[in-house]
């Protein structure tokens, strides 16, 4: 997805994993993907570098949809739909 | 046979190299794969209470386990440990990163349903108890690692 469309998306739970290293982010997300429902949309807060390359991987391999990134001041804001 | 399960055996009792461990099997877990760590040796310090019950032990195995450290709070670094003063700064810039300490990992582990496996040979050397250590463990040997390590398309030594 392109920024602007990424701007536009209102996420159904925000996942702040701000300040925490690797693996917080994903852990993170583990346990926020259970909070909303298939075909809705949670965002991930993160100051992690790597969570960049992270979050995607993780998304692949637990089925879910990842639909990019946006870099925030100071943090990143990345995207998940959950599929199943 | 299809399977992603990881197994991890954590034979070193330093800081960073239980770190590592933790944080590919929490991660491991986070992508919602089945994972088991088997602690022998001196990954078993790691697995140590802070205050454990005291024993009656033959004067090897007491002397052991008063300088083994007791607990992840005590490991040191297998490098620039300086006698301790390494791994407290370590633990310093990890705290300063936002890193999970180690303590948090081990819990993390366990409310992810990863099953911890203390070697009962290594346990019996070493003179610990069940009770020394951390609850929740499994007690096994070398054929349940075996056992569990068929299963699983990852095995780690560390």
């Amino acid at each position: 997805m392109t920024t602007t469309e990424l701007e536009g998306i209102q996420a159904d739970k925000v996942v702040d994993a701000r300040g925490t290293g690797c693996p917080g982010p994903i852990l993170a997300a583990k346990k926020g993907i259970v909070d909303v429902k298939p075909g809705q949309i949670m965002a991930v807060l993160a100051t992690d570098g790597g969570t960049k390359k992270d979050l995607p991987a993780w998304a692949k391999k637990t089925g879910h949809e990842y639909l990019g990134v946006m870099e925030e001041l100071g943090y990143f804001k990345l995207f998940v739909r959950r599929v199943k | 046979m299809e399977t992603t399960k990881k197994t991890i055996i954590l034979f070193s009792g330093d800081l960073d190299k239980a770190l590592a461990a933790f944080i590919i099997a929490n991660g491991a877990a986070a992508m919602g794969d089945e994972v088991t760590m088997f602690f022998t040796f001196w990954g078993l310090n790691v697995l140590r209470k802070t205050a454990a019950p005291h024993h009656q032990k033959r004067f090897l195995q007491g002397m052991f386990g008063g300088m083994m450290p007791h607990g992840p709070g005590q490991l040191g670094l297998s490098k620039m440990n300086f006698g301790g003063l390494g791994a407290n700064m370590m633990r310093k810039v990890m705290r300063q990163q936002g890193v999970t300490s180690l303590e948090e990992l081990i819990q993390s582990a366990r409310d992810q349903g990863i099953k911890l496996i203390a070697c009962s040979m290594s346990m019996d050397v070493l003179g610990f108890q069940e009770d020394e250590l951390i609850e929740g463990l499994e007690f096994a040997g070398v054929a349940t690692f075996l056992g569990e390590a068929d299963e699983a398309n990852v095995n780690l030594f560390i």
